[in-house]
């Protein structure tokens, strides 16, 4: 904890803040463009409206909290892990958006998601997620049923 | 008696080898993924939901409520052996369990804390047998002004009253209320919240909300701070049976646990935590050798772990007779129950009581099945902690995309599930809790139903939500519960000076 002379405002408190406003900007915009029918009850508006007033509320509760510096303290953090998972993910996106496949879709994000847990053995961990994907996709797709994309080597299967 | 009637019947469906094989199940994951950091029950029922949506609904809810208990049971192993709670409700049992452990007593701690959550589970499940039929009944006379005001009350305790800080829990509710708007309104067709998106006219799915949250955030979490924490496995050493000693000094925090937990999870009061630090504290007051928490007192695991079990046991009250989820397992229950066009509440339980008392029932069952699980098998758990982190966490997020993409096969869905990802880890990092947002998420559409029948039964006339008695009240409890937190503020303190 900071000491209270310090009253430097939290920066990513305000951003929160800033973002939770935005958020109840966005609502009103969008109820706006909503058609007013006639219908008994309350319509479509009023719950947005309550949400959008209420988000805008928190957003000046939390810039207040930021002022005062009421949010937890933040360890350090590796931006390294996050990248490489997030990246993972964005692969997998594009590889099924492309149709590649579940499976290569499936490899590439264990091999990924290990090495942002500090795995060096990249290959190793390309070869278990294949066998992890083709393993969950046969026992998902031909025994339960389920729809998971296809590409090349689902195709074979 | 009605309820025991309702058992023996209820106990015939349970009985049945499919439901039991699905209590089985539902044990044997719970179990796994309570002893396995990362991973909890609510993530569990999540990515399940999408694989079970074929199968029989009464089967799929047992083994739900399996994981739950399982989970309850499961996360003691990992509090005791590597002062790693698995999930906030056993951060009280690490105390005193770990230092246990470290000491050559991680056997008895094992035990005390798999027989005491035992004997919670059992008695909180007959308290749920024998509440259950009265609450029904006068849940029965709600009208929708009343439903709308209950929800009130559980959107304020869920996310205000017992948390750190009840602006960022009001925010994580207000978040989840925001995602609930999004999709076509079933009463106007009119399309909010989707800006000419076809993939989010359905609304935002609950299985993506959740193991964004829960899977990706949590990875990504764990991921950023690996370079800060060390896990260090205590291996079990010594006896795994308890002295008569032991067993003198643990069964009145069992029951005292349960005392804590059942009532506080059977009220929308939200959370496990709370009846286990209670326990925690009562107990170290009420020690012969209070000089001995801190180092391993064996009361310290006792009591909480029966608190926490209790309270799951509790917070199946509301869900089932009410339809109201009061936590993040509970949430997820519940959309299990509505994936199948089921409703929890007092219908449920006249149209379908054998699926209902097939359940209860079968809590029993599971109950006595995790007994044997966790106390002479729990050596084979505990390799389950031998897995690298680096396989276990990659492994969970290829399960996640997985349970994502069957649910929906499309991009937008693994967009969606990890921008939820990212606002799970901003939350982790920021202190938000995670549950509120999903438990507004299922309940906001519900309340805006609700509200808006109750208003157009009452031709616009807002002060029906006033007339009725039921309502009235419980929306001057919503508002007491909401002002209450502001006014005490050193009430969210009491957790820093226990520890």
């Amino acid at each position: 904890m900071e000491s209270p002379s310090s009253r430097r405002p939290d920066v990513a408190g305000l951003a929160i803040a800033f973002i939770l406003l935005a958020l109840a900007g966005l609502i009103w915009w969008d109820l706006s463009r909503l058609q007013l029918n006639a219908v008994y009850g309350v319509g479509p508006k009023a719950m947005p409206m309550v949400v959008a007033a209420g988000l805008g509320i928190l957003a000046i509760g939390n810039a207040i909290a930021a002022f005062r510096g009421d949010l937890p303290e933040r360890e350090s953090l590796q931006w390294q892990p996050i990248i490489l998972i997030i990246g993972g993910l964005a692969v997998m996106m594009g590889f099924i958006h492309f149709g590649v496949g579940f499976i290569l879709a499936t490899t590439v994000l264990f091999a990924a998601t290990a090495a942002a847990f500090g795995r060096r053995a990249f290959l190793v961990d390309l070869a278990i997620g294949f066998v992890l994907g083709l393993i969950i996709y046969v026992v998902f797709s031909k025994l339960l049923a389920l729809s998971l994309p296809m590409g090349p080597i689902e195709r074979l299967l | 008696m009605d309820a025991f009637v309702s058992l023996a019947h209820g106990l015939t469906v349970a009985i049945q080898p499919m439901n039991l094989l699905f209590a089985l199940i539902g044990v044997l994951l719970g179990t796994a993924v309570g002893v396995l950091p990362g991973i909890g029950p609510a993530l569990t029922v999540a990515l399940l939901l999408p694989i079970t949506f074929k199968l029989d609904p009464g089967g799929s809810i047992i083994m739900f409520a399996g994981i739950y208990y399982g989970g309850m049971y499961g996360g003691s192993t990992t509090s005791i052996l590597i002062n790693t709670p698995g999930e906030s409700a056993s951060m009280v049992t690490a105390l005193e369990g770990n230092k246990m452990a470290k000491a050559g007593r991680g056997g008895p701690a094992l035990a005390t804390a798999a027989i005491g959550s035992f004997v919670a589970g059992v008695i909180a499940t007959a308290g749920l047998a024998f509440l259950a039929p009265y609450l029904v009944d006068v849940a029965v006379q709600f009208g929708p002004e009343d439903y709308f005001a209950l929800m009130c009350v559980a959107f304020v305790t869920v996310s205000a009253t017992f948390g750190d800080s009840p602006v960022r829990g009001l925010t994580s509710l207000f978040i989840g209320l925001l995602l609930g708007l999004v999709g076509i309104d079933i009463l106007t067709g009119q399309a909010r919240m989707s800006f000419g998106v076809p993939d989010l006219l359905d609304g935002v799915e609950v299985t993506t909300l959740a193991v964004g949250l829960f899977a990706v955030g949590e990875a990504l979490y764990v991921a950023s701070r690996r370079h800060l924490v060390e896990e260090k496995l205590e291996p079990v050493r010594g006896s795994l049976w308890m002295t008569k000693e032991d067993w003198k000094r643990s069964w009145k925090p069992w029951l005292r646990g349960t005392a804590f937990g059942f009532p506080i999870g059977a009220l929308p009061a939200g959370g496990a935590e709370i009846p286990t630090f209670l326990s925690y504290s009562t107990e170290k007051r009420l020690a012969k050798h209070p000089e001995e928490f801190g180092h391993g007192a064996i009361e310290g695991v006792a009591g909480p772990e029966a608190a926490n079990n209790a309270s799951a046991a509790g917070t199946l009250v509301p869900l089932l007779t009410l339809g109201l989820p009061t936590s993040a397992t509970a949430a997820m229950m519940l959309a299990g129950f509505q994936q199948y066009g089921l409703n929890p509440g007092p219908l449920l339980f006249a149209e379908r009581p054998e699926l209902v008392w097939g359940l209860i029932a079968s809590l029993f069952i599971a109950n006595v099945m995790l007994l044997v699980l966790n106390l002479p098998l729990v050596g084979l758990w505990v390799r389950l902690l031998a897995i690298p982190q680096p396989w276990l966490y990659a492994g969970i997020l290829v399960f996640a995309t997985m349970g994502t993409i069957a649910a929906n096969p499309s991009v937008v869905e693994l967009m969606m599930l990890t921008l939820f990802g990212i606002m799970g880890f901003l939350m982790r990092r920021f202190d938000f809790p995670i549950a509120p947002v999903v438990v507004g998420l299922i309940l906001g559409p519900v309340a805006e139903g609700q509200l808006r029948r109750a208003l157009s039964i009452s031709l616009n006339d807002p002060m029906v939500l006033l007339q009725s008695p039921i309502s009235a009240t419980l929306l001057v409890i919503a508002l007491i519960a909401l002002i209450l937190p502001f006014v005490l503020k050193g009430m969210s303190r009491f957790k820093a000076t226990e520890d």
